[in-house]
């Protein structure tokens, strides 16, 4: 008998990006070891070869219609090595794993998103930042060696200094140079497992975005939430830094680095559709603004509490319901900061209101040339797919994003133009002629490499 | 890629100048298109459509020769329009209405028919599916009838077709769940196209737009059968249930 063509192959799955949007099938297999992601590679069909990390992409970043799908799960080996403050660890460990090792042992990772359910290397491929990118950079800076199978199977070490082409373009190359398998980078030594926070109200976007640019800079971690439903454009600043061991309470000084991150609950998967709406969300928002207090100082907070607020929920993106969300968020110089404020009341204005909208200082860009970070202002707004006018309203937006220089987050992106892509990241080409080099066949594919013509 | 908002890059047209495909394509969202491929016989009405369709401001309209009936060249023929890129929707929009007085007196004209609606559907929906399959992701969406959910004494050689082509389809999309590829059954009743110029139309007749609108609604929602006009779905319903004796008498 022949076996059906149409029927599924062994280990396919449907993948989605986080926003649940448009999904493709792939072939999922778990190498072990650096021989096996190189047999992998050199098996490759006429789909190619695409790692995937934990899926928090909210596009179609770490997924690839019929293509063979690698999770390195199972590389997820930790080397700490408290004399140089570094650690060299299998590609597949997530920062969840990861602090659960470091911080007992009195360290933090460099660079951590909100949420912790990331692998280094997305991570890296993402080249994501966190709160305290105006200070510190974004993940792949702190990266001083990667190890990586690339287009021909080979197994390459990359670090800054001999390899600074491949590196940089690796950073920030979402997956498309080659399989990261290890990595090294420095970590921040601590005292303490608990984060001393300041926390402001701010009345409204004005007075939002003038404290950010007088006070930034005196904090190592900042981040602002908008309320994107009130017209204000009020928020609450949060601004901290890794508390000593000395400012800790005597009740909890005897264990000073414990750390006990868990998930509270998890969405249930039958979420009621249309949960997140303009009367939810009005809820929502002036419920969290309220919650906050006016202004604080030194509230000592966990790790989970000030970095990764949504992992307390797991699989929260299920309260958008079966019809999916995306995340619009872009960078732009300092002198289009009023591009703050015009996207939250355009996007108000055609209903698409959001639980998340964070806004940050951005810091000094690094070399790499698909490296979203530069430096001025950038604003992440989650929106559900459905609301109507969405995509005209985002392509004209992208419009006046591209005219003063900015540019999306390819890890949020799941909608842009190839045209937009290519005007908005000016050194595409040049990233373009490294990754050939780096994988001649073009094994290393995504759906949004498709997409976007990458 | 089909994006986050349902914005399709690439489609391909399977029978290129059908009004009710050329009407979908322009309703489907425009901003990401750039590449519909028109695949029909080469004919005035096939290169008027592309020039149409390139003048309604759609991106990278192309034709490419394609009959039906020569099932031997449709392996060369979709897979070259495949090979050029990922399609992310395919109209597979082909047909022919006949006449059934003249094809119950030359049963060759039946056949033809059969050959075009049927055969030459299963041929290029197999091959279509292979490739939406292997790609991971896309939607095949068939032209099928109202025609075809119950035999009438008024058409039933292209109801016959229909119905063939109905099944076909329907096990087809089953047979593809979970792949990432999936299929659309699209069920008109009367439309008004150059295909039933002349005929009487009958209740709910509908426009080339207004099945393309529901197409593009169905593609969006990703539904698996949808009727054109929607209510025809209750109509039939009762249809299928009336006894055959009392059926065959109807004036339908």
């Amino acid at each position: 008998m022949t076996a059906s063509p149409l029927a599924p192959s062994p280990g396919e799955e449907l993948l989605f990006g986080w926003g649940h949007t448009a999904p493709s099938a792939a072939v999922v297999t778990h190498p072990v070891s650096v021989a096996e992601v190189q047999r992998a590679v050199a098996e490759a069909g006429p789909r190619g070869v695409l790692a995937r990390g934990l899926g928090r992409s909210y596009g179609d970043a770490a997924q690839s219609g019929g293509a063979t799908v690698l999770r390195l799960d199972g590389m997820n080996r930790v080397h700490l090595d408290p004399q140089h403050h570094e650690v060299t660890v299998g590609a597949g460990v997530s920062l969840d794993d990861l602090l659960r090792i470091v911080v007992p042992a009195g360290y933090f990772v460099p660079v951590t998103p909100g949420t912790r359910m990331i692998t280094v290397g997305g991570a890296i491929s993402a080249d994501v930042h966190g709160k305290n990118h105006h200070v510190e950079g974004t993940f792949g800076s702190h990266v001083s060696r990667m190890v990586l199978v690339d287009g021909t199977g080979q197994q390459r070490v990359l670090d800054q200094q001999s390899t600074p082409d491949e590196f940089w373009a690796t950073v920030g190359g979402m997956g498309l140079t080659g399989v990261i398998v290890e990595a090294t980078f420095d970590l921040i030594p601590i005292t303490s497992s608990l984060i001393s926070v300041d926390t402001d109200r701010t009345v409204d976007l004005d007075d939002l975005m003038n404290r950010m640019i007088e006070g930034d800079d005196s904090y190592r971690y900042s981040v602002a939430w908008v309320d994107s439903v009130h017209p204000s454009g009020r928020g609450v600043l949060t601004r901290g830094d890794h508390a000593p061991a000395g400012w800790l309470p005597e009740k909890v000084r005897s264990e000073p680095l414990a750390y006990g991150a868990k998930a509270l609950a998890t969405v249930p998967p039958v979420f009621p559709s249309g949960l997140v709406n303009p009367l939810t969300m009005r809820l929502f928002n002036e419920a969290w603004f309220r919650k906050a207090p006016k202004s604080k100082r030194g509230e000592l907070q966990s790790i989970a509490t000030f970095f990764h607020p949504l992992d307390i929920a797991h699989e929260w993106n299920r309260g958008y319901g079966p019809a999916g969300f995306l995340q619009y968020q872009f960078a732009v110089p300092d002198s289009a900061g009023h591009l703050v404020g015009e996207t939250l009341g355009r996007l108000r204005a055609i209903g698409a209101v959001s639980p998340v909208t964070v806004l940050k200082r951005f810091g000094a860009a690094n070399p790499g040339p698909l490296s979203f970070p530069q430096p001025g202002w950038t604003l992440a707004i989650d929106v559900p797919t459905g609301v109507d006018g969405l995509a005209a309203t985002l392509d004209s937006l992208d419009e006046e994003v591209l005219a003063v220089g900015g540019r999306l987050y390819l890890a949020k992106d799941s909608r842009m133009s190839p045209q937009m892509m290519a005007a908005s990241y000016p050194r595409l080409a040049e990233w373009q002629r490294v990754r050939d080099a780096m994988d001649p066949k073009h094994v290393f594919t995504s759906d949004l490499a498709r997409r976007l013509s990458l | 890629m089909m994006d986050a908002l349902g914005e399709p890059q690439a489609v391909l047209v399977l029978g290129g100048s059908s009004e009710i495909a050329l009407a979908t394509v322009r309703a489907l969202p425009q901003a990401r298109l750039r590449r519909v491929v028109l695949a029909g016989r080469p004919s005035p009405a096939l290169d008027e459509a592309v020039a149409a369709l390139t003048a309604a401001g759609v991106g990278g309209v192309e034709s490419v020769a394609f009959d039906a009936r020569d099932t031997a060249s449709h392996d060369s023929v979709i897979n070259g329009v495949f090979d050029a890129g990922d399609i992310d929707v395919v109209l597979l929009a082909f047909g022919v209405l006949g006449d059934q007085a003249e094809a119950e007196a030359n049963p060759d004209e039946a056949v033809e028919m059969a050959t075009v609606n049927y055969t030459g559907a299963v041929s290029a929906g197999l091959r279509v599916a292979a490739r939406l399959r292997g790609q991971g992701h896309g939607t095949l969406v068939v032209l099928s009838s109202v025609a075809g959910d119950r035999a009438r004494r008024s058409n039933f050689i292209y109801g016959s077709t229909k119905a063939g082509l109905d099944a076909f389809a329907q096990g087809l999309g089953d047979a593809l769940h979970g792949s990432g590829a999936r299929v659309l059954v699209v069920r008109p009743g009367f439309v008004r196209t150059r295909m039933t110029t002349g005929l009487p139309e009958a209740p709910m007749t509908v426009d080339p737009d207004d099945v393309a609108g529901i197409i593009v609604g169905a593609l969006r929602k990703g539904r698996e059968t949808v009727y054109a006009p929607g209510p025809l779905r209750l109509v039939m319903t009762g249809l299928k249930a009336v006894p055959r004796p009392l059926f065959r008498k109807l004036p339908i």
